[in-house]
């Protein structure tokens, strides 16, 4: 009795939390509205075979449960009822499967005037880059990156000096306008992920990948990285911003180009900010550091920045030193000269420009302990 | 087929090594297989439930830092994938199963047998010595993809990676040493009468399985070789020219995506190198506790045979987003969609056993029906996920995790539950205590329905996994966290219980009721051994001759509700006929 009882209370249990739940897809924001519409179908269809057959064994359990002197019938096969069995499931599959695939034939042909968005994953940020004047997106390769190439676009190209490159994690997009997305990476897997878009596709290493989308309201959305890349990946994050065309146009011109960037232009992210910490939590953003280095504590692959400036640190190679400024610059200009005891040696050289070093020394030696004594330093 | 009675090549072991360490006899090998399975099973439980200790209280616990987080992730995937599940389907009930079942008296390669045993357990000791090499054990998800999983920015890059392929590889010659032998064994050595379509669902499902595993473990293989190479040898097959902590690699061209097909077209036949065996057994434990023959004998032989051959043409659902050329999504979704009629099949036809059947909530039953009910939703999601359109926004996110684990994580460890309950008494002689094992089903069994079904609904909202924390996303709502919290409560309790399990286990194998030679009264040959627990070469002098299947349960006329295997041919309960063809053969 139980067990009929259990399978019952599953079943009215599932129903209810499904209708109930607070927990469901977030509020859509592009064109992919039919993927909602697919996966409702599939709840439903899915449903009536998840409820039928739950009660229909538990209908069974209760008639057909031991008794003293009971016997079970003897009825091997019935290869009628097996025939009608395969052809409603053949149908139930069918009725998922068609509407699924007429939804991804459009999912593979993005439109042909689609504004085109390249989004460059790397270990722990985003980067993204628009064609600029002429339309076109330069050549890109590996071999090309540098610390003051992030983008990894060869600079020989004509076609790539007038390309739009946004340094930050953080990207516009214009309104009710298909974009196709390029992805690119030069490290590892990646995936850009927006929920409400629904729409994504894995970055991966020597290759483009591709998925488009039409954002259709307007706000900011977070993007994660949904394909594991190590140990940073929760930390991996990005906002796209959806508005319309001309706040769009506005913002765009606030990004260099890459002659620009080669040229020495500062990243507007990093820029727009006015006191020094300031400055450098923006960088520990942008140059991903926050993929490893927490502000409040928290444990991640590399020390946390609070309480880090003014410590003693040990390191692996049995030495100890108090964290100070000229310890801070460089410890960043040569992360693998010498390593905190408890991480391992991974963290990549960043390229930095002295304005942007100070401003990011500035900011860890404002999440420290031992408040320093200068006075006027911004506290968090 | 050979019937040997000559059983002069085979000695009987005389001294305690012989007998039970280095032992070629298939009943000992498969509780060694087991034993280390199920130890290692519980290594994983522990790492499962200390990754939940860190998503419902994130930050409470200062040894969980995100390198042991994602350490604990990939040594807890593939210990329950690999070293648990595959080997304790195949090295263990294989084992034991397959010369009872078709009335050998061994594995028809012992010394062979022996060896798979001793290289599996190399396996699982390289294994878990990774979890003492310098930067601990890797931690690049279960998949291991590439590149990051040899490359700086990942726990383990250096020593951990190369002990996890190193195992595998060592796994890998170990399933393939005791599958080319359970397979010839099932061709070449079943006794007298014991026709293929004779044999129990059990041995169906473990034969199919060790077919796939012979076809699809050389996938793993090599790609795990090749990655040894790009790793150890700098050589290229899976490394594009990466940069690398900002340095260019000497990496050049290499394809990412490559083993990725390779680890799918391995990966996908193992969901069913695990979910066979599962098929066969649960088939097995409804007949004999329903008391009633099982509905489509030749349907679920035939739906165990088709899967299989279907589980080698979907691997790529698994790559739906991968980047892979998108126009590939509509032939995989099409034959991932197909796989569910004949798995649909087989529920129906479970069902169909149970009814009008005399049920016995015995406890292998309550763990079969517990199975049919996790697997039910198990399989529906998974038309959710192999359907393209809808599994997009899914991939990679929590509502992945809660089907995996309901489909191949749950509802296979619930048959291998019900199963050592049924076959315990078998093996030892001796009853599995009852109250024990109710309060460990029940515990089982809904607290895994509690874990996982709300998990789906998390990955809906769009949460992906492998995430430390899923800190200050605003799309995440808190209730989500208070979610987390309950499940990781529930999963402590389940697995604490497991721990009760290896209680009855081990407190029962010595202090356990007596059991009868027959206590399920069941029909198929392995119960009629002239001793319990079966002796060495189990049959006596003499093998057994089989006249009818395994399934006579209840047959009209007949003096108790089961007819054994190889009782005379006179009593009757012989196998239906092949569809089509004259139903006259009552007698033979």
């Amino acid at each position: 009795m139980g067990m009929v009882i259990a399978l019952i209370v599953i079943v009215a249990g599932s129903v209810v939390f499904q209708l109930a739940s607070p927990w469901w897809t977030t509020p859509i924001a592009s064109n992919w509205a039919q993927m909602d519409h697919t996966l409702t179908i599939t709840v439903v269809i899915t449903g009536i075979f998840f409820v039928v057959i739950n009660l229909f064994v538990a209908y069974t359990l209760l008639r057909f449960r031991h008794r003293p002197g009971q016997r079970a019938a003897y009825q091997p096969d019935n290869h009628r009822l097996e025939r009608w069995l395969i052809g409603v499931t053949t149908l139930g599959i069918v009725a998922l499967l068609a509407p699924g695939l007429v939804v991804y034939a459009d999912y593979v042909s993005p439109p042909r005037d689609a504004l085109v968005l390249e989004v460059v994953g790397q270990q722990w940020q985003w980067r993204y880059r628009f064609a600029g004047a002429q339309g076109k997106l330069g050549f890109s390769d590996a071999r090309f990156v540098s610390g003051a190439n992030p983008f990894g676009l060869d600079p020989d190209d004509p076609s790539g000096a007038d390309n739009v490159v946004v340094s930050g994690n953080e990207v516009h997009l214009p309104l009710n306008k298909p974009v196709k997305v390029l992805l690119r990476s030069h490290d590892v897997l990646h995936d850009f992920f927006v929920p409400e878009f629904r729409a994504r596709m894995n970055i991966v290493p020597g290759q483009v990948s591709t998925f488009w989308f039409t954002p259709t309201r307007p706000g900011r959305f977070e993007s994660m990285c949904a394909q594991l890349c190590g140990i940073g990946h929760p930390n991996m994050r990005g906002t796209v911003v959806v508005e319309d065309e001309p706040a769009f146009q506005a913002w765009l011109k606030t990004q260099p180009t890459f002659a620009a960037l080669r040229a020495g232009a500062k990243p507007a992210s990093a820029g727009q900010a006015d006191s020094l910490e300031a400055k450098g939590r923006a960088l520990a953003q942008t140059k991903g550091c926050v993929g490893c280095h927490s502000a409040d504590g928290a444990p991640g692959a590399g020390p946390t920045w609070k309480g880090l400036y003014g410590r003693t640190e040990a390191y692996t190679d049995g030495s100890s030193v108090p964290v100070d400024e000229s310890v801070l610059e460089r410890e960043i200009r040569e992360p693998q000269a010498r390593v905190a005891r408890g991480f391992a040696n991974i963290m990549p050289r960043v390229d930095l420009t002295e304005d942007e070093l100070h401003a990011l020394v500035a900011y860890i030696k404002s999440l420290g302990a031992p408040p320093a004594p200068a006075p006027g330093t911004a506290q968090r | 087929m050979a019937y040997a009675e000559d059983d002069s090549h085979h000695d009987v072991p005389q001294t305690f090594i012989r007998k039970y360490v280095w032992s070629q006899d298939h009943k000992v090998i498969a509780v060694q297989y087991a034993s280390v399975a199920i130890f290692v099973g519980l290594i994983g439980v522990l790492l499962s439930n200390i990754m939940r200790l860190q998503i419902g209280f994130p930050g409470v616990f200062d040894f969980i830092t995100p390198e042991r987080y994602y350490q604990y992730v990939t040594m807890h995937g593939m210990i329950m994938v690999i070293y648990l599940l595959t080997a304790l389907f195949l090295g263990g009930f294989g084992n034991y199963l397959i010369p009872l079942m078709i009335g050998a008296r061994d594995m028809v390669f012992p010394y062979m047998n022996m060896l798979s045993f001793w290289v599996y357990l190399v396996s699982v000791i390289v294994l878990l010595a990774s979890f003492f090499a310098p930067g601990g054990p890797t931690g690049a998800g279960w998949t291991l993809y590439p590149p990051q999983a040899i490359l700086p920015g990942t726990p383990g890059h250096e020593w951990g990676i190369i002990l996890m392929l190193v195992s595998l590889v060592i796994f890998i010659v170990a399933t393939t040493m005791g599958g080319l032998n359970y397979v010839t064994t099932v061709l070449q050595a079943r006794c007298e009468g014991m026709t293929l379509l004779r044999m129990p669902l059990a041995v169906w499902g473990i034969l199919t399985a060790t077919v796939l595993a012979l076809l699809a473990f050389p996938a793993l293989f090599v790609s795990g070789v090749m990655m040894l190479l790009d790793k150890t040898l700098h050589t290229s097959f899976f490394m594009p020219a990466v940069v690398s902590m900002g340095q260019m690699s000497d990496y050049r061209g290499g394809s990412p995506l490559l083993f990725q097909h390779l680890f799918w077209f391995f990966g996908h036949p193992e969901v069913y190198i695990v979910a066979l065996p599962a098929f066969g057994i649960v088939s097995d434990l409804i007949s004999v506790h329903a008391r009633k023959a099982i509905f489509g004998y030749r349907t679920m032989v035939w739906a165990i045979v088709i899967i299989g051959g279907l589980s080698f043409i979907v691997w790529a659902h698994h790559m739906f987003v991968s980047g892979m050329n998108p126009w590939f999504g509509f032939f995989f979704a099409t034959s991932t969609l197909i796989i569910a009629v004949p798995t649909a099949i087989k529920v129906y036809n479970w069902t169909l056993t149970l009814w009008r059947g005399d049920i016995h909530l015995s406890i292998p039953m309550l763990f079969a029906l517990a199975f049919l009910c996790t697997f039910v939703i198990g399989g529906l999601t998974g038309l959710f996920l192999g359907n393209v359109s809808v599994d997009i926004p899914l991939s990679g996110t929590y509502f992945v995790v809660a089907h995996f684990h309901m489909v191949m994580g749950v509802a296979p460890l619930l048959v291998v539950f019900g199963a050592i309950y049924h076959w315990f008494p078998k093996i030892t002689g001796r009853m599995l205590d009852d109250r024990l094992g109710r309060w460990h089903f029940w515990v089982t069994f809904l607290g895994t329905y509690l874990i996982y079904f709300p998990m789906h609904y998390l990955g809906v909202l769009g949460m992906p996994r492998r995430y430390y924390n899923w800190e200050g996303y605003q799309f995440i709502p808190q209730s989500a966290f208070q979610l987390n919290v309950f499940i990781t409560v529930v999963a402590l309790a389940v697995g604490v219980m497991q721990l009760l399990f290896v209680y009855n286990l081990v407190h029962s194998a010595f202090r356990g009721v007596k059991a009868g030679a027959n206590p399920w009264r069941a029909a198929s040959l392995e119960w009629f051994t002239p001793q319990t627990p079966p002796q060495h070469l189990n049959w006596g002098p003499h093998l057994p001759v089989v006249h009818r299947w395994a399934y006579a349960y209840s047959v009209p006329g007949a003096a108790e509700d089961f007819i054994a295997q190889n009782a005379p041919a006179g009593d009757g309960g012989h196998e239906p006929q092949p569809y089509g063809t004259p139903e006259a053969v009552a007698t033979r």
